[in-house]
């Protein structure tokens, strides 16, 4: 009797496991879909791509992606993206750690407002200064170059930054800094040899974030870059206007774009998952 | 450890010893101060030195088709602004775009965080692609929606509508604003999974199982613990998404340039036409400083509901 019970809790049991992995497989289907979608179209000729009804099977073929390469040079927009993503990550890293290393252990009446002043820089529309930065720019001959993208991008990552490492430093229990302090380590020494190395985890997912939204980031590169210095976003953008029908090429390009950044977050989701917590969890 | 260590250690920490320590900690305060000093500086510039400018520009006429009439006008741009039947559209639109998008990638965000933080087979695979869209492009993102997916001829959703014998939808052409809403929901509901997924792995087990084996339903259970558990990163996904909801414009530029009329032109994509369409700086800083005000009223009122609950770490 209690043995057909447990049997039959555990049948409801597995059947309910089975029911919430359908479930969350069609739900997952459906979001990744527009993503698959764009990854096959970049794979048809242009007539299979605007056919109707919209064709699941067809005969591959790799033309859109060569005359991608002929009428855009992918490498050149890729490269850009590349520095300018590192660039402003590396620069914006350099600043964000030391300032929120103070604030997490030396916090004085002022920390937390600051804090929230930095994030409220967040806050300021880019519209509301892009005219002057524009003008700005022109003066001293940075429109159109990686240095003013990289620049602009670490500015407005950096508040961000300055938070998520804020969080993760919080987490370390001051004691241990103290017993470096205690053995004579310099500020420097207590950030390189103690405090880095606990936090490598939290300190990589900003990292991630930092480069996530610099590669993606597409109102000051459209705004102030022409061809130089124009990232992968602008390279899209330029596709935005149609001259016929050209779904399959766009496609190809877009799958470009976003390869790079895409592979580099399924390689890291598990870190992100754990990292991005913006100290929401305690 | 030995014993002799143990009170090595503890000798060290008293005494003479003191007066060292505390004057390290001072030093290092001290130091500290620079040390915050970079980022404060660079994001005061940031802010103050184009801010100014933003200022001058908006009391002066200054269009780039009309140069060197740049005489002072005081208010007149704010006027010309405010009036503008721009305005209230953009005002409207914004507030529309962020206010369904937050609503829907939270509630969604909760659900499906809440369904996939069960264990089934391939949940590794399931959470990549659920995340995924996060990391395409907001360019991207907008064109494949608007050609591939929302296209009323040859788009998928015109071929499940007739599959399922409805008259295919012109999106961008009767709903663009809706339109504009699922393409940016689409790109922030990642955001909000992998926050509060993130966070319902800390969820108490234990918890959980008390409150089941008490006689809680599941719904109890969600409504009694998950919920509130979830509380605090929920007001993170509603702080950060209205950051960047607020000034969305790739999605807007690429697909509908503001239109038809005004029907998707949000704020930041108005002052945007207005500086580099009709070359008016004046107006378009006008708005900008508005835009700013706007923003700063909008983050007044966010730090005031969560910004506390947020540094109280």
């Amino acid at each position: 009797m209690i043995n057909s019970n447990i049997l039959s809790l555990k049948n409801s049991r597995r059947l309910n496991t089975l029911i919430i992995g359908v479930f969350a497989w069609t739900v997952a289907l459906l979001i990744f879909f527009p993503i698959l979608w764009m990854i096959l179209t970049s794979f048809k000729t242009e007539i299979d791509a605007f056919a109707t009804p919209p064709q699941l099977f067809f005969t591959p073929t790799l033309e859109n992606y060569a005359l991608i390469n002929e009428r855009s040079d992918y490498f050149h927009f890729a490269w850009n993206s590349v520095v300018v993503s590192f660039g402003s990550t590396i620069i914006g890293m350099l600043i964000a750690v030391p300032a929120a290393y103070s604030m997490a252990f030396f916090e004085t009446r002022r920390t937390k407002s600051t804090l929230l002043w930095m994030l409220s820089t967040k806050m300021l529309p880019p519209v509301g200064v892009l005219v002057p930065i524009y003008l700005l720019f022109k003066d001293f001959g940075l429109l159109d170059t990686r240095t003013g993208l990289t620049v602009i991008y670490t500015l407005i990552n950096l508040p961000i930054m300055v938070w998520m490492a804020y969080t993760y430093f919080k987490e370390i229990p001051k004691e241990v800094l103290e017993a470096a302090r205690m053995d004579g380590a310099t500020v420097a020494q207590e950030i390189y040899r103690v405090l880095l190395p606990m936090s490598k985890g939290g300190l990589a997912s900003t990292v991630l974030l930092s480069l996530i939204l610099s590669w993606n980031e597409a109102f000051w590169s459209l705004n102030l870059t022409a061809s130089a210095a124009a990232p992968l976003t602008a390279l899209i953008a330029s596709y935005s206007s149609p001259e016929g029908l050209f779904w399959a090429k766009l496609s190809a390009v877009s799958t470009l774009a976003c390869a790079p950044i895409l592979i580099f977050g399924w390689i890291s989701q598990k870190q992100l998952v754990r990292g991005l917590s913006f100290g929401a969890v305690k | 450890m030995s014993l002799s260590t143990v009170e090595t250690l503890s000798s060290r920490t008293t005494g003479s010893q003191d007066a060292s320590i505390v004057s390290i900690a001072k030093k290092n305060a001290r130091v500290s101060r620079y040390m915050v000093s970079p980022s404060v500086l660079v994001l005061l510039l940031w802010m103050i030195v184009p801010l100014s400018m933003t200022i001058y520009f908006s009391l002066i006429r200054y269009n780039l088709l009309y140069p060197g009439e740049n005489e002072f006008v005081g208010f007149e741009n704010y006027e010309f602004f405010l009036t503008d039947e721009g305005f209230f559209a953009g005002m409207g639109n914004t507030l529309l775009l962020v206010g369904f998008t937050l609503l829907i990638t939270v509630v969604l965000g909760v659900l499906i965080s809440v369904l996939v933080n069960k264990a089934f087979w391939g949940r590794g695979i399931v959470r990549v692609m659920l995340i995924s869209p996060f990391f395409i492009m907001p360019t991207v993102n907008a064109l494949v929606w608007k050609n591939l997916l929302l296209h009323p001829v040859s788009g998928v959703f015109a071929a499940v509508w007739t599959f399922f014998g409805a008259e295919p939808i012109d999106w961008f052409t009767h709903y663009p604003l809706t339109a504009i809403i699922m393409i940016v929901s689409w790109q922030w509901l990642p955001f909000a999974i992998l926050i509060l997924m993130t966070a319902l792995q800390s969820l108490d087990q234990e918890q959980q199982e008390a409150a089941r084996l008490d006689g809680a339903g599941p719904w109890a259970l969600f409504y009694h613990i998950t919920l509130p558990h979830l509380a605090r990163p929920i007001a993170v996904v509603v702080m950060i998404e209205t950051i960047f909801l607020l000034s969305i414009f790739a999605e807007i530029f690429t697909t509908t340039g503001g239109g038809p009329g005004y029907e998707t032109t949000n704020l930041a994509y108005l002052i945007y036409s207005q500086a580099l369409l009709q070359f008016d700086v004046g107006l378009a800083s006008a708005g900008g400083l508005i835009a700013v005000l706007l923003a700063n009223i909008a983050a007044f009122f966010l730090v005031r509901m969560i910004g506390k609950n947020l540094t109280e770490a």
